[in-house]
C-alpha cells in the first residue's frame, strides 16, 4: 500500500516542459532517491508535492486524499513535510526558536514545542548552538537546521531537497548517518540528491528525472548501469565508453 | 530586585510627573504616549509580521469618525462607539486583507495597496455629508467624562498613558505566544513557514485586523482630544507615515522600539520646533528631516536593538 501516488504529474512554465507526466508511488517507511541533471525538474516536482505549485495535470495523492489545490501549510499539517535546496533558516531568530517554529503546530502549550524542539535539536547534533542566530550558522549547521525544523513538525514524510549539497565528505557521511536514524525511527524519506555517495549509501530505491521526464526506476546499483542515465548525465557520446562506473554518474555532483 | 525598584521608579514618576510640569509639556507628553500607542499597534502588523502599512491613517479615521458620528447623532458614548469603530477598522482591514494576501502581494506591492486603501478612505470622507466632507466634523466641548471629554489635560494624560500600557501587554502577550513566533517566523520568511506548517495567510489577517482594531481606538483618542476632525489631517498619507515612523526609527519588531522612537522623535520634533521655526519658514521640519535621516542612516535596526546590544556588551564585560 503506498503512502504517497504521483499520478501523471505534469508542470508547464510557459512553453517549457519542467515536469511531464510523471508517475510513482512512495511505500510507507521507503526511502526513495530522486536523481538527474541539473533543470531535469526535481525541484518542481517538490513544489507541486508539497503544494507550493499547482500541477498543470494529473494527481498527487498522500495517505488515500488529494493534494492538488491543498496549501502547503495544509500538506505539512498533515504529515508531509519538505525542505529548501538552499537552507532558509529565520536568520533572526535562535536555532531554538527556528526549530520551535515547526514544532508549535497541535500542541497545547509553547512549553512542549520547546521541548520536542531540544529533543530535535539533540537528535540533529546542533544542541550546543541552541542560542545561536540563524544568520551566524555555518553551511553545514544551515543544512542541519532546515532537516531539524522539518522535523520537528512532527512529519509521517520526509521531502529532502539536496541537503548534501555543498557540505564536505565528513559531513555529507554525518548527514547520511543522522538520515539514516530518522528513516530508522519510522519517518518515510524522499529525497533529491546529487551527491551519489549519500544516494548510493540511502535510497533503497531510485528514480531518474530528465528534461522533466522519468527515464528510469530501479535498485541504486542497478540505475547508475543504466545507458540512459549515463547518457543523461554524460551526453550521448560517453555512454559506451564510461558505462558501469560509478564515477561516471558522479559528474553531476557539482549541483 | 534592582529591576523591581527601577520599574517601581518609573511607576510613580509617570504618576507624579503631569502634576508637576508645566502644560506645553504635558501635551508634549500626552502626544509621546499616544503616537507610542499608535505606533505600537502598527508595530503588530509591520514590526512582528513584516508586513509594512502606509494605509494605518484608514483606520484611525474610522476609529475617530465613528464615535464621533455615534455620539453626535445617537448620543452613544465615544466609550462604546470606540468599540464599534475598532469593529468597523478590523472589518475594514480584513478586507484589505484579503485582497491582498490571498493574491500574494508581498513587500512593495503590499504598501501600495494599504496606501490606495487610505486615499479611497480619505476621498470618501472628503464627500460624505454625515462626516462633514472637506471642512470636517466639530465635537462641541460639554465636559462629561462620560462623553470622553475633560477639562484640562491630566486626565488625557492617563488615558493615553493607559491606552499605552494596554498596547504594550498586548504585544508582550502576543510575543510570548504561539501568534508572535508565527509572526516573526512570517516576517523572516514566509515561504518556509508556510512549508512548516505555519497558515501565514490567516496569522497575517489576525495582525492586520488586531493592529487596525487598536489603531482605530487611538482615533477616537484623537477626536475627543482636539474636538475636530478633518479628511485632509487624520487620513493624509502624512498621518500614515506619522504613525510607521516610531516604531521603525525605535525598532520595529520589539516592544520597546515604539515607546523610544515616539520619545526620540517627539524630542527632536519639540527641539527643531523651538531653535528653528522662528527664522525661516519651515527650517524646523528640514533639520528634523536631516535628523531622521541621520538616525535611519546609523541604526538602520532601529534605536533599541542597538541599544540593547550595547547594553548586553558592557553588562557582558563587567566581571
Amino acid at each position: 500500500m503506498s503512502l504517497l501516488t504521483v499520478d501523471g504529474v505534469s508542470k508547464l512554465f510557459g512553453g517549457l516542459r519542467a515536469v511531464h507526466r510523471v508517475s510513482f508511488d512512495l511505500a510507507e517507511g521507503e526511502m526513495l532517491g530522486l536523481i538527474g541533471p541539473n533543470g531535469a525538474g526535481k525541484t518542481t516536482l517538490f513544489h507541486v508535492i508539497s503544494g507550493f505549485l499547482r500541477p498543470d495535470e494529473g494527481s498527487v495523492t498522500y495517505a488515500g486524499e488529494s493534494m492538488v489545490g491543498l496549501r502547503p501549510h495544509d500538506i505539512c499539517q498533515r504529515g508531509m513535510v519538505r525542505t529548501f535546496q538552499i537552507a532558509r533558516p529565520f536568520l533572526r531568530l535562535t536555532v531554538l526558536e527556528n526549530v520551535i517554529v515547526g514544532a508549535l503546530e497541535g500542541v497545547a502549550h509553547r512549553r512542549e514545542a520547546v521541548a520536542i524542539a531540544q529533543e530535535i535539536l539533540d537528535l540533529t547534533g546542533l544542541a550546543q548552538k541552541a542560542a545561536s542566530m540563524g544568520h551566524s550558522l555555518t553551511l553545514p549547521d544551515r543544512k542541519r537546521l532546515e532537516l531539524a525544523r522539518a522535523l520537528a513538525t512532527r512529519p509521517r514524510v520526509l521531502l529532502l531537497d539536496e541537503v548534501m549539497a555543498g557540505l564536505n565528505p565528513t559531513e555529507t557521511g554525518r548527514l547520511i548517518d543522522l538520515i539514516r536514524a530518522i528513516h530508522g525511527r519510522g519517518v518515510t524519506v524522499l529525497l533529491i540528491e546529487h551527491v551519489m555517495k549519500a544516494v548510493m549509501a540511502l535510497s533503497q530505491r531510485v528514480l531518474v528525472l530528465n528534461y522533466g521526464e522519468l527515464i528510469a526506476e530501479g535498485r541504486p546499483e542497478e540505475v547508475v548501469r543504466d545507458p540512459k542515465v549515463i547518457e543523461a548525465y554524460l551526453g550521448e557520446e560517453s555512454a559506451g565508453a564510461e558505462a558501469g562506473t560509478e564515477s561516471s554518474a558522479e559528474a553531476g555532483t557539482d549541483g | 530586585m534592582l529591576r523591581l525598584g527601577l520599574g517601581g521608579a518609573l511607576g510613580v514618576a509617570l504618576v507624579v510627573l503631569p502634576f508637576w510640569v508645566p502644560s506645553n509639556w504635558q501635551n508634549l507628553l500626552i502626544s509621546t504616549f499616544y503616537y507610542a500607542y499608535l505606533g505600537q499597534a502598527w508595530n503588530i502588523l509591520g514590526g512582528y509580521a513584516g508586513q509594512l502599512s502606509l494605509g494605518h491613517a484608514a483606520f484611525f479615521a474610522i476609529g475617530a469618525y465613528t464615535s464621533a458620528v455615534l455620539a453626535i447623532h445617537l448620543g452613544i458614548s465615544p466609550w462604546l462607539g470606540m468599540l464599534a469603530g475598532a469593529v468597523f477598522a478590523a472589518i475594514l482591514s480584513l478586507g484589505i486583507g484579503y485582497l491582498g494576501f490571498r493574491f500574494g502581494l508581498r513587500g512593495f506591492y503590499f504598501i501600495l495597496l494599504t496606501l490606495a486603501a487610505a486615499e479611497i478612505c480619505r476621498l470618501i470622507a472628503l464627500h460624505l455629508p454625515i462626516l462633514g466632507g472637506y471642512t470636517g466634523l466639530f465635537i462641541t466641548f460639554t465636559p462629561n467624562p462620560w462623553q470622553f471629554q475633560f477639562r484640562g489635560k491630566i486626565p488625557y494624560y492617563f488615558i493615553a498613558l493607559a491606552f499605552l500600557c494596554v498596547a504594550c501587554g498586548i504585544v508582550w502577550l502576543i510575543q510570548r505566544s504561539k501568534l508572535g513566533t508565527y509572526l516573526v517566523a512570517i516576517r523572516e520568511d514566509e515561504d518556509a513557514s508556510e512549508a512548516l506548517g505555519v497558515d501565514t495567510f490567516r496569522y497575517k489577517m489576525i495582525a492586520y485586523a488586531v493592529s487596525a482594531a487598536l489603531t482605530a481606538l487611538g482615533g477616537t483618542f484623537y477626536a475627543y482630544f482636539q474636538f475636530y476632525l478633518q479628511p485632509n489631517t487624520v487620513l493624509h498619507i502624512n498621518h500614515s507615515v506619522d504613525i510607521m515612523i516610531r516604531p521603525i526609527v525605535g525598532g520595529s519588531g520589539t516592544i520597546l522600539g515604539p515607546v523610544l522612537g515616539s520619545f526620540l522623535l517627539e524630542l527632536l520634533g519639540e527641539f527643531s520646533r523651538t531653535y528653528f521655526a522662528a527664522g525661516t519658514a519651515g527650517l524646523n521640519v528640514v533639520i528634523y528631516g536631516l535628523l531622521l535621516i541621520i538616525v535611519v542612516l546609523f541604526l538602520p535596526r532601529g534605536v533599541y536593538p542597538t541599544l540593547a546590544h550595547l547594553m548586553r556588551r558592557a553588562a557582558w564585560r563587567r566581571p
